[in-house]
């Protein structure tokens, strides 16, 4: 019965706080209690106390405050007879555990050297990955808010065997769930497993390892907490709505390995608190009656076959998923999986061999649906280690489709082909790159499948504008070096009608209500030169969502009346703005920084804001994660530009946004720009050098400072006045 | 009858008591036997002295008093004045606290003070009372203050009728219930039912709706929310029942009534160890303090004091001969105990100006000198100790878990950052849990003692049907050992249990004494409140249930369960089944008014039967009688639920 897992959860929870205590005490001991604490690269305090107390904690010191929080909290141990009700003392033992988890991890942060490695990947000797960054936090957290992962599992002890901890790995992976890895048991551990197997780990491909410590479950809650607190619109303090958020929204759950000691079920019970119900492999008793997570609150014994399946169950999880006819693994957590030189079977395309990808439209008897052509050697008649020539030409054919959709198709073949276990693509069009595993290709992956991957996922996302889809795999040079051009022809044709394409040329724009589940007061107005601040959503992407699905977030907006052309501002434009952000903005101007700017949502690829003393602006990417001029890191200026309020001075937007000839123009444009991250700056070193030839400016590109030259604002006014950047002699921004 | 109890104790005692001839409750109600026809069933009138009046209820002549009042008439006249006396009990109790609280709040020396600041803030909020950046002192006399209005408001609305839902508010609004001041509603219903007044029984008892609306949301509540604001909110606790707590060796003091007030300084003084010293040097081994009736359920709810036994027992309790004082307050008190007490050492001691007793020694106890006066009575006890003669203290004593405040239950079901009654709605909806019965009220002679409350609460824990107790029946099904968490394996039904291990709990949870029925009235609002089993208290597929009923006070109960949608049935009888319109009227045409209607069904087994298919009833219209497939959310789903 309960009372069993209660008492264990209860003592688990008395002596993590014990150790807390014990911890604190000799870290504050041994370095002082003004030693500062914090996660690195995040902008948050500490997630737990800051999300669910509201506590800003940044010393050792302050760590005494969580201390005494977690002892209030601590229940007695249920007696033999005659108990108290201990369900809500086993709820608050669980908080008491994430409050002394918290601080025995904040403790390891003050280590010399760090028990963590803090990047997003495991690395040679560095298993253990700590809390998430900020910037993990942004690209992965709004994941969880959009959909496209639907939860995650905290993976606490160790598998029966290796091959069965990459089962279960694999099979959460392909249903799109973040599989998080802490708490071993006998120094065994899910991730070592995996590690031991050769599995890529990091949270490129969702399977990341936190840490061996029990107490490293708390950056899975940490991670969720700090969901609710970035996304789901929660105070920090209000511990109801992060909470509740998490029950509702989050669907996470516990998949407890092997044996499960007091301390693990004392996570168990903190995972509770938050909507996550745990699933044990090994009898450890039930808590099925329903009501503080969506069904049972723990339910065991699972067989490891089924316990996924149940897992998913338990927590009233729905994912469909498009089942793809392959032999290998499907599923977004590998498309951050590489196929590494001593692992690789085939390179396809990519230098030097010639190689593209190419969607068309024909008429609908001109394609047969699911008709797939090799063209050239499959793999099996290529020897290991070739390099070989690879073009893959897709034709659609459809009543719904338009020559529009195309591109937006097109882009989806890396997506798609990346999700394939063992699969590696990179690039697109002409420059597009696959290389295929000795795994994958023993358990039987062939070239054909690209095919198989391709009509399998567009028919399953795209099947509304399209009845048929027929694809040809190219693997010899001859046939691929006569089409090539034939593509290229067209993708010219493509670029130079979207080039072509202004605000001024249409009378529709189209707006992303996408991320108003945590936004609600935010509404994107994508126009054909100012593209979705996420990067994701161009104007015929919001075009072509809208016909994709009528009533879905992408609603054509009629421009109206012109109110200011140079600012950007128009009388029908406002007027929705007004209506669906819920009559908190009036109006704004789409092409000016410093008045009256668009909201963003807190997806944005950069933020651009003014430097004064410059009369120019910066621009940062979000995964820079040092200082800026402006004097704050990415992530708290993110806190001041998200959440759809208008913030005069900053903007969030895409980085394709800064190429616009309406990027920033009522303030003369992008050759304000002073200063840029130096990953940025390099990346777009086309874009700008386009730029100064554009405006007439000689060695644009050098005049902008990087964290390089300059820090702080002082030191890029000294850079730019000694470079003679454009700004200095521009009109005034204020 | 063969037994007069299910109760060891009782029976040992009485049989004792017989060989001494020593007169008792059920002596005296087989010498009442047989019983007035009329009085028994509502006929007989005696409002005016052109009478007494009775109404022959074979359909035979007298068929109208002197007056010409018909049956319904004269039944509702009674009905109406029983709640009346009911409704006026409870409020009585109410205004003395708010007092109390209001002298707490003015005067730092006064023996009490405020003890629960978040339930002050609470109740404040429902007040409109602004208890940001002020003492507690200063929220609590505003609170006291504005309470005590509650009592002489002349018009508007009681205060604490916010706390119903609101569909439950628009229903008394429509009818015209809604209770202006408590005893305003009190002295109405007793102009309208004297000699010449009302003479429509469906418009006397809708003002006897009225009137114990006043009493549930108004007097009842005020004492029960002011007297956790001064001593307490109870949370769960472990306690012991049964004459078996008397100790051999310490000094017995038995506090029997109604009003915490008193009984809190007793457990004050009684730990002051210059009394227990005092006790020592009388040869005693120390103080021990038990309780009888209500009073006991307080301080049981607060303290863990233990409880010697339900209003039956009172006279027993003095017949072992170990009980060196008994001190009363208000209601319940038998002025037999006056008799018994002579046989005995015992010294009965009365404390209110409200209530005394023919040869019972009368210490005035006041707010204003509380503990000193506590100590006197302390005293009393320990100085008489020495008289004390042969004891027969019996062996029955149970363990138990007590003190499930409204607050208490939406800890249990889910700590302090999750805590709400969502797991109870949950487990209602999906069938783990049937329903809901509040059994409550008090103990008869005329049936055997105890049979009643336990037998109804085995059957309805057996169908899955969690139990809400206080007052006597509470004490009954305590002895019983209902209230031990380990009954939920032994007596619940497999989902109930289910539930119950889950929590921890008993499948019977002890909500306190009699003027706490008003937790279970927020409790209902609640749950009506946080979705998935209707908008109203008269959705839900609860009832509730007094199969031992005696007082005024019960009948005032029923009838605001019944004003505010729960169908209730008593034991026993009710004094209206003199007129089968007036059955009709109550028992059928209310629930189209109110949608809760009374009931009554001496027979156990049926009373059960009656619940559990009302219950059933309730969760056929809620669409949750037959198990539902499981919802699997996807992405879309998850953004339709409320974060």
């Amino acid at each position: 019965m309960s009372k069993l897992i209660a008492t264990r959860a209860i003592r688990g929870a008395h002596k993590l706080v014990t150790r807390a205590e014990k911890e604190l005490k000799k870290a504050i001991e041994k370095k002082g209690p003004q030693t500062k604490v914090e996660f690195p690269n995040t902008g948050y305090y500490l997630p737990i106390s800051h999300g669910i107390l509201g506590k800003k904690i940044d010393t050792l010191g302050g760590l005494t405050e969580l201390l005494e929080e977690a002892k209030k909290l601590l229940p007695p141990i249920p007696e033999k007879k005659l108990w108290l009700p201990y369900l809500g003392h086993t709820i608050d033992a669980g908080m008491a555990t994430l409050f002394a988890d918290e601080i025995i991890e904040a403790v390891k942060y003050t280590q010399d050297p760090l028990p963590y490695l803090p990047k997003p990947n495991p690395e040679e000797g560095h298993l253990w990955l700590g809390a998430a960054s900020d910037v993990i936090m942004r690209e992965r957290g709004i994941e969880f808010v959009d959909g496209t992962a639907p939860g995650f599992a905290v993976c606490v002890g160790y598998c029966p065997s290796n091959e069965i901890a990459v089962k279960i790995a694999r099979e959460l992976q392909e249903k799109n769930l973040y599989v998080f890895m802490s708490a071993e048991t006998e120094g065994k551990s899910m991730a070592k497993q995996l590690q031991e197997e050769g599995i890529q780990m990091g949270w490129e491909t969702r399977l990341v390892p936190f840490g061996a410590d029990v107490t490293a479950c708390i950056h899975s809650l940490g991670f969720a907490t700090r969901v609710a607190l970035s996304f789901g619109g929660a105070k920090p303090g209000d511990y109801q709505r992060v909470l509740h958020y998490n029950k509702n929204r989050v669907f996470a759950f516990v998949l407890a390995f092997g044996p499960v000691d007091d301390e693990k079920h004392a996570q168990a019970a903190g995972a509770i608190n938050y909507g996550f119900p745990t699933i044990a492999e090994t009898d450890i008793d039930n808590i099925l009656p329903t009501g503080i997570c969506t069904y049972e609150h723990v339910v065991s014994p699972v067989s490891h076959e089924k316990i996924v399946a149940k897992a998913i169950e338990v927590r009233g999880l729905k994912i469909t998923i498009t089942k793809v006819p392959i032999p290998v693994p499907f599923g977004p957590a590998f498309q951050g999986e590489r196929v590494r030189k001593e692992d690789l079977y085939v390179e396809l395309a990519g230098q030097p061999n010639p190689g593209f990808e190419f969607l068309t439209s024909k008429e609908l008897d001109e394609v047969e649906d699911g008709k797939i052509e090799i063209i050239g050697p499959e793999i099996d008649e290529v020897k290991e280690s070739s390099q070989i020539p690879l073009a893959i030409w897709v034709e659609v054919a459809g009543r719904e489709m338009l020559p529009d959709f195309e591109p937006i198709l097109e882009r989806q073949i890396h997506d798609f082909i990346n999700c394939a276990n063992g699969v590696f693509h990179m690039g697109q069009r002409d420059i597009n790159w696959v290389r295929i595993s000795k795994e994958a290709k023993q358990k039987g992956f062939k070239f054909k499948h690209f095919g198989s991957i391709l009509h399998a996922k567009l028919h399953g996302e795209y099947g509304k504008i399209f009845d048929k889809v027929q694809i040809k795999i190219y693997t010899r040079e001859k046939e691929i070096l006569e089409l090539i051009n034939v593509a290229r022809k067209v993708y010219y044709q493509r670029d130079a009608r979207l080039a072509d394409m202004t605000d001024e040329a249409v009378d529709t724009f189209y707006s992303c209500a996408l991320c108003q589940s945590f936004a609600p007061n935010h509404v994107c107005i994508i126009t054909p030169e100012r593209s979705g601040l996420c990067g994701a959503y161009n104007w015929l992407d919001g075009k072509a969502a809208y016909q994709i699905s009528p009533t879905g977030p992408n609603q054509p907006v009629k421009k109206g009346k012109v109110i200011d052309g140079v600012k950007g501002q128009w009388e029908d434009i406002n007027e929705f703005v007004f209506n669906s952000s819920h009559k908190t903005l009036e109006f704004f101007n789409a092409y000016s920084i410093v008045e009256h700017p668009m909201t963003s949502c807190g997806c944005f690829e950069c933020i651009s804001c003014v430097l004064p003393s410059t009369n120019g602006i910066m621009t940062v990417y979000r995964d820079y994660a040092g200082m800026t001029p402006i004097g704050m890191k990415f992530s708290t200026m993110a806190g001041t530009v998200g959440g759809g309020v208008q913030t005069p001075g900053f903007i969030g937007h895409s980085k394709q946004y800064i190429w616009s000839k309406k990027f920033i123009s009522a303030e003369g444009g992008a050759k304000r720009i002073v200063w840029m991250n130096r990953n940025l700056k390099e990346e777009m070193e086309p874009v700008l050098r386009e730029i100064g030839e554009r405006e007439g400016i000689e060695n644009f590109y050098d005049k902008i400072a990087d964290e390089t030259a300059a820090i702080t604002e002082e030191e890029v006014f000294k850079y730019i006045t000694k470079m003679n950047h454009p700004a200095l002699s521009m009109a005034p921004l204020f | 009858m063969s037994k007069k109890s299910i109760d060891g104790s009782v029976n040992h005692l009485l049989e004792n008591n017989k060989q001494k001839s020593l007169e008792t409750v059920w002596d005296r109600s087989d010498q009442q036997k047989p019983r007035c026809g009329f009085g028994e069933r509502g006929l007989c009138c005696h409002n005016c002295y052109m009478g007494p009046c009775r109404i022959n209820p074979s359909g035979k002549k007298p068929q109208k008093g002197v007056c010409g009042a018909t049956a319904e008439v004269i039944v509702a006249r009674n009905f109406a004045r029983m709640i009346a006396g009911g409704a006026a009990a409870h409020s009585d109790h109410g205004r003395e606290v708010a007092k109390t609280l209001l002298l707490a709040a003015n005067n730092p020396d006064s023996s009490y003070s405020i003890k629960d600041v978040n339930k002050l803030n609470k109740v404040a909020k429902v007040l409109g009372i602004c208890f940001q950046d002020r003492s507690k002192e200063e929220i609590a006399a505003e609170v006291a203050e504005k309470v005590l209005e509650n009592f002489g408001k002349q018009d508007g609305e009681v205060s604490f009728i916010k706390m119903a839902p609101e569909t439950r508010q628009a229903r008394w609004g429509q009818l015209g219930i809604v209770p202006r001041g408590i005893d305003r509603e009190i002295v109405e219903m007793m102009h309208r039912t004297t000699m010449g007044v009302d003479h429509d029984h469906r418009n006397i008892m809708l003002h006897g709706a009225r009137t114990a609306l006043a009493d549930g949301w108004g007097g009842s509540m005020i004492a029960t929310e002011l007297q956790d604001i001064l001593f307490g909110t109870p949370s769960p606790l472990r306690g012991q029942v049964n004459l078996g707590v008397l100790s051999e060796t310490d000094v017995n003091i038995i506090v029997h009534g109604h009003e915490p007030i008193l009984s809190e300084m007793l457990v004050l003084a009684s730990q002051e160890q210059e009394l227990i010293d005092l006790a020592k040097s009388k040869g005693a081994t120390g103080i021990n303090l038990a309780g009888i009736c209500c009073t006991a359920n307080e301080i049981l709810l607060r303290h863990g004091v233990p409880i010697a036994g339900n209003i039956l027992q009172q006279e027993l309790a003095v017949s072992t001969g170990a009980v060196e004082a008994m001190v009363v307050d208000v209601q319940c008190i038998m002025p037999s105990l006056s008799e018994v007490c002579k046989c005995y050492h015992t010294q009965l001691i009365t404390t209110s100006t409200k209530a005394k007793i023919e040869g019972a020694k009368h210490l005035e106890f006041t707010e204003k000198n509380a503990l000193k006066n506590a100590k006197k009575i302390i005293k009393e006890a320990i100085l008489n100790f020495p008289n004390r003669g042969n004891v027969d203290i019996p062996k029955e004593k149970m363990d138990l878990i007590a003190g499930f405040s409204h607050e208490a239950i939406i800890y249990m079901l889910g700590g302090t950052f999750r805590g709400s009654y969502v797991p109870l709605n949950d487990n209602i909806i999906n069938g783990r849990i049937k329903g809901v019965a509040g059994v409550v009220g008090c103990c008869n002679p005329k049936v055997t003692h105890d049979q009643g409350h336990v037998s109804l609460v085995e059957e309805l824990i057996a169908n899955d049907i969690l139990v809400v107790q206080t007052g006597c029946s509470a004490i009954a099904c305590a002895k019983a050992g209902f209230l031990l968490p380990e009954s939920a394996d032994k007596y619940a039904g497999k989902g109930l249990a289910e539930v119950c291990n889950a929590v921890g709990m008993p499948p019977v949870l002890h909500s306190g004494s009699c003027v706490d029925n008003s937790r279970i009235l927020i409790a209902l609002s609640e749950m009506a409140k946080i979705g998935g089993l209707g908008k109203d208290i008269s959705d839900l597929p609860v009832a509730g249930a007094a199969p031992e009923w005696m007082s005024e006070k019960a009948i005032s109960i029923g009838q605001y369960f019944v004003a505010s949608g729960v169908f209730t049935v008593f034991g026993i009888g009710l004094p209206v089944q003199g007129s089968q319109v007036f059955c009709r009227h109550i028992f059928e045409e209310f629930e189209g008014l109110f949608g809760g209607m009374w009931a009554a069904e001496p027979d156990i087994k049926k009373m059960a039967g009656l619940i559990i298919n009302h219950i059933n009833k309730k969760r056929e219209k809620l669409g949750i009688s037959k198990a539902k497939e499981r919802v699997l959310y996807d992405m879309e789903m998850r953004r339709g639920l409320e974060v």
